[in-house]
């Protein structure tokens, strides 16, 4: 244990007894992002013995290994070659990843706050809507709750620190922005983020298939809807989005 | 004759468990299954069955349950009260209940979370990948009283009655922890004094989490900048803004921003988790190479578990309607009797 955290990228540290964590960055930004994606599916595709499974957070992949049937040292090995392999950060994005279309209705009863995020990115409540429908935001990560993307990242103006307390509640299909990222609420929550708009969109579905919609890497549109439209949309399949496959 | 546990009293706390979900980390769904897996393991381990079959997980409340069909029960971890039909029924142990008995089940205090695993699991069709409620994600939910849970068929009818003596893990004590990706984050002196804090399991707690109470100033790391957030996985030493550490338990978050000291060795957290509130608690780093020496995978465990257990002697007179299950429920035979293949006569 060190004083000073080692702040050399690409890392690779056990996390607990049966993990291994690669880190590509302590801030986000698109590369670590891009990092952390294109090394899952590399891992995933190595199918070194002995792993149970891999994940990736938003500069980071995870590995979990059943520790009766894996070396921990000789898997690490494993990673540091395929890491020195190539600059990730500079890797294609994963196949087999969709755009979504969302019918959203951003703003006024169903998005309470984005008037007030509108006018700290300084800019009108139209242009706000205007720029946030136009964004192909990415999947950079699902997680905290099921099914739950982050999504990123918006121009610079948006980012917003998030607000101190978490008195916002928001509903199932909210949408929510902060830190040049939005996040689709899979269930009611509590959040400090900024409430900005609502879809009809399920990103967990217990009885679905797929449960999960969503994958990493994915690209998503909100696509401005009225506030008319959202009951019929609630009825529609995927709350009315659309998916086409990403070359 | 189908054999089913029909719940006739619960609360938010019983659920059905088993040992988790896996690959759903990249969904951001975390493993879930029994909070306390030694306890499945030893269940498994008296019934002589696999350790992935599901069980019932009871906590908070008392719990009623009528069986259909004779029904081999293992009751195990948090120790309850337990009677079938007001005769009592020793804990960490299995029996033999006939058709229609009411067995009773209440919190002694001890521990958290008790199970009662029968012959066969319980045998509901998986939803995402297993059959355990994950309370956090609102994946399935507690067992609504009425319920009828069906039983797998029982792979081995002829077992007898035995009891084990179960790992303690109910008084706290020392919990080793591994250093982590984020332990450096904190200076040498904090960590010196995480590790010589005498902490105590509060009230609140759940499957998500534990809460620890400490005197004294809470815990911070060098940089106190929002961290990116990052993987987190169960038994993380979480701080949490206000200084305060929490042991993350199965049902916890996939994806968290706070700093991390470390991670509890798999084998240790159930005695974070069932730690009895005000049991005290402290944290020491092992190697890597020590926290894999005493790492039992669930079968492993259930296998040297089994190895342990002992007959259990009953007193025939403790059982007055034995004749009369064995004509109605025609699953036991003589041989099945519980005390004859103990090898020991009644008093």
């Amino acid at each position: 244990m060190t004083a000073t955290p080692p702040q050399v990228f690409p890392r690779i540290g056990a996390l607990g007894l049966d993990g291994i964590l690669v880190q590509f960055a302590a801030r986000l930004s698109e590369p670590a992002n891009r990092a952390a994606l294109a090394f899952r599916a590399a891992v995933d595709a190595a199918a070194f013995p002995g792993v149970a499974e891999i994940s990736s957070s938003l500069a980071g992949t995870y590995l979990r290994f059943d520790p009766d049937a894996a070396d921990p040292a000789s898997l690490t090995d494993g990673l540091r070659a395929l890491l020195d392999s190539r600059d990730w950060y500079r890797a294609p994005l994963p196949h087999n990843r969709r755009l979504w279309r969302i019918p959203t209705v951003l703003g006024g009863d169903h998005g309470p706050q984005l008037e007030l995020a509108a006018s700290l990115a300084g800019i009108s409540t139209a242009e706000a809507v205007a720029e946030i429908a136009a964004c192909r935001l990415r999947v950079m990560a699902i997680g905290f709750a099921p099914g739950q993307p982050y999504l990123g990242e918006l121009p610079d103006r948006w980012n917003l620190p998030r607000q101190s307390d978490l008195k916002t509640r928001v509903p199932p299909g909210a949408v929510a922005l902060a830190v040049r990222q939005c996040v689709l609420f899979p269930a009611e929550s509590a959040t400090g983020w900024y409430h900005i708009g609502q879809t009809a969109f399920r990103c967990f579905r217990p009885t679905g298939d797929p449960a999960f919609p969503l994958s990493p890497g994915d690209e998503i549109v909100f696509d401005p809807v009225a506030p008319k439209d959202l009951e019929a949309l609630a009825s529609a399949p995927a709350g009315g989005a659309t998916a086409e496959p990403l070359a | 004759m189908s054999r089913a546990l029909i719940l006739r009293r619960g609360g938010p706390g019983v659920t059905v468990q088993d040992l988790g979900r896996v690959g759903f980390l990249a969904s951001g769904l975390s493993r879930g299954g029994a909070a306390d897996v030694a306890a499945l393991a030893e269940g498994a381990a008296l019934l002589g069955q696999s350790p992935e079959l599901a069980a019932l997980e009871m906590t908070g409340s008392a719990v009623e349950i009528e069986t259909e069909g004779a029904v081999w029960v293992a009751l195990t971890g948090a120790p309850m009260a337990a009677t079938a039909d007001g005769e009592r029924l020793a804990w960490s142990a299995c029996h033999l209940l006939g058709p229609g008995a009411w067995l009773r089940l209440t919190p002694s205090g001890r521990g958290h979370y008790g199970y009662l695993s029968a012959a066969g699991g319980i045998d509901l069709p998986q939803v995402v990948g297993g059959r355990g409620a994950h309370l956090a994600a609102g994946l399935l939910g507690p067992v609504e009283p009425g319920s009828i849970l069906p039983l797998g068929a029982d792979p081995l009818p002829g077992r007898t009655a035995r009891r084990l003596v179960p790992a303690e893990r109910f008084s706290g004590g020392t919990i080793r922890l591994l250093a982590g990706p984020q332990t450096a984050l904190f200076s040498d002196a904090e960590i010196a004094r995480f590790c010589a804090t005498d902490f105590k399991r509060t009230a609140w707690g759940n499957r998500q989490g534990v809460r620890l109470h400490h005197d004294g100033e809470g815990f911070a790391p060098l940089d106190g900048r929002s961290l990116l957030s990052e993987t987190v996985v169960p038994g993380d030493v979480q701080i949490a803004g206000d200084g305060v550490p929490y042991v993350l338990g199965c049902e916890c978050q996939t994806i968290g921003g706070y700093p991390r000291v470390g991670t509890v060795l798999p084998q240790d957290l159930p005695r974070v988790m069932q730690a009895t509130t005000g049991a005290p608690l402290r944290f020491a780093f092992v190697t890597p190479q020590a926290a894999r020496a005493d790492y039992r995978t669930p079968a492993q465990l259930a296998r040297e578990v089994a190895a342990r257990a002992e007959p259990l002697i009953r007193d025939p007179r403790d059982i007055p309607d034995l004749l009369a299950y064995q004509l109605v429920g025609g699953a036991v035979t003589g041989e099945d009797l519980p005390w004859e293949q103990t090898g020991e006569d009644g008093p």
